[in-house]
């Protein structure tokens, strides 16, 4: 498939962030402890550090998105940089061209990160294959390929609740199949070690491939998430699904929607994540959506210092040759 | 002298400098603060021994570096942690070695970012030469003579000594 090599440096260290496959584990707990220390500047009267003072990162977005945005500008915002936003149709034709030099184009106002959301997967790899070598992009989502800071975001909430993730039980439940979340949610938890990951979803939602992922798949929601220390619920993708492949909503939701009534077949402290936007009455009830096991906004909370860790990683690398 | 001092002697030492400072402020309003890592060793034991209300907080300058750009993301990072908010407080700021004063200047640009202090005093364990902005302690343990290719090192938690690390 692609390579995801090029994200690091030959130092080792994180120059880009296009996917969770390929980090070690050591990396991922780095950056989960950058970001626990940058969850107290949330607290703090003025919430700014000052770290990436006169760094400009552009956000490229071509496909649309209001948490992942917003929670990437106010991170860049935070660590001291400057953001801007470029806006770019999803409709642009003629992409190949026209985007290396909008790229070019970036480059030459001195930017110094692209954060790249696109429809297609791939796509942030591709610019950074093209970027001039000081720049750094970040992959904040390709079509069905990887969503890598959501995986993280992920993970940090988890180990906030859990502690260790060496004896979990993680249930994904939902559109296995259109999800770039659930596909870097199943590298980061594996590379992680839980003790069980398993996929819960309609034959039609899981992609043939699945348990060479290293993950169990079930078909029956109680099931899959019995005795679960973390039940994650993925929205369904209906702008990437063809019609054949969900009866209907109302259907989906009968049978794997999570009620408060489903859920007791998970742990008693299991915790309910979803990476937004739920749709309500489909993925799960508003009795669970709000309930007391829901850790979803709290998922949006640690997004901005997860997203300040990764950015201020990859751009603060010592020069090359003075470590 | 040289960095042969019993650190516990040099604290209790500095423990009785500043009994007399917070004997003249208001003691519900007097908050320690360590920087990570040294400073915070120093940090606690001080506090216990002024017997301070208010408890000690916690200080990691990383994000507020001024050589960020030079030498990158310290992967060692801590979070700070200050237990109460600092407006109005008058703030003991502890660190182990005050050397050029970059240190202490990134720990007061962070403190007022959680706001408006009364007053910083600084404390430190050892001082040396070297100063590279206008910024003097309070209270000092010992002043070090070192040449400028030695760095010295706090070694801890448990028990404190120093360690002096020659650099070619």
């Amino acid at each position: 498939m692609i390579a995801p090599n090029i994200q690091l440096d030959p130092q080792g260290r994180l120059r880009h962030l296009l996917t969770i496959e390929g980090l070690k584990r050591q990396m991922l707990i780095e950056i989960l402890d950058a970001a626990e220390s940058f969850t107290t500047v949330a607290g703090q009267a003025v919430k700014k550090v000052p770290l990436l003072r006169g760094k400009a990162i552009v956000n490229l977005f071509f496909e649309s998105s209001t948490r992942t945005l917003t929670t990437f500008e106010l991170a860049a915002k935070r660590l001291s940089a400057d953001v801007l936003k470029v806006n770019v149709g999803t409709s642009a034709t003629n992409k190949g061209e026209s985007l290396l030099d909008m790229l070019r184009n970036l480059e030459a106002m001195h930017c110094d990160m692209f954060v790249v959301r696109h429809a297609e997967s791939g796509a942030a790899h591709f610019i950074a294959s093209k970027v001039a070598p000081h720049i750094s992009v970040i992959n904040a989502g390709d079509g069905r390929h990887a969503h890598p800071t959501q995986a993280l975001l992920d993970i940090f909430t988890i180990r906030r609740h859990k502690k260790e993730f060496a004896p979990l039980t993680v249930a994904i439940v939902g559109d296995i199949m259109h999800s770039r979340v659930a596909r870097s949610q199943i590298h980061a938890l594996t590379t992680l070690g839980v003790s069980e990951l398993r996929v819960v979803a309609p034959k039609t939602l899981i992609p043939s491939h699945a348990s060479s992922l290293g993950v169990h798949v079930y078909h029956d929601l109680t099931e899959g998430i019995r005795d679960a220390d973390v039940v994650i619920t993925l929205r369904l993708q209906k702008e990437r699904m063809e019609s054949a492949q969900l009866p209907s909503e109302h259907e989906y939701f009968r049978q794997y929607g999570l009620t408060p009534e489903k859920l007791r077949a998970a742990k008693p402290d299991a915790i309910v994540m979803h990476p937004g936007p739920i749709n309500r009455g489909v993925e799960m009830s508003s009795e669970v959506a709000d309930g007391p096991q829901s850790v979803i906004l709290e998922q949006v909370t640690n997004g901005i210092a997860v997203r300040m860790a990764v950015m201020s990683m990859v751009l603060g690398r010592a020069p090359e040759g003075t470590v | 002298m040289h960095p042969k001092h019993d650190v516990d002697a040099l604290i209790v030492k500095m423990a009785d400098e500043l009994t007399a400072t917070v004997q003249s402020l208001p003691l519900d309003d007097v908050l320690m603060i360590g920087i990570h890592t040294g400073g915070v060793w120093v940090a606690e034991r001080l506090h216990q021994l002024l017997n301070l209300p208010l408890p000690l907080g916690t200080l990691d300058i990383s994000f507020y570096r001024d050589d960020f750009s030079r030498i990158g993301m310290n992967p060692q990072v801590k979070p700070s942690a200050l237990p109460v908010a600092v407006d109005g407080k008058h703030i003991i700021l502890v660190d182990d070695i005050l050397h050029t004063g970059r240190t202490i200047r990134a720990a007061m640009n962070e403190i007022f970012d959680y706001g408006r202090p009364a007053s910083i005093r600084l404390a430190v364990l050892g001082e040396r030469r070297g100063r590279e902005l206008p910024i003097q302690p309070d209270v000092v343990g010992a002043h070090l003579s070192l040449e400028s290719h030695e760095h010295v090192k706090l070694l801890g938690p448990d028990r404190l000594s120093w360690s002096v690390v020659r650099t070619p």
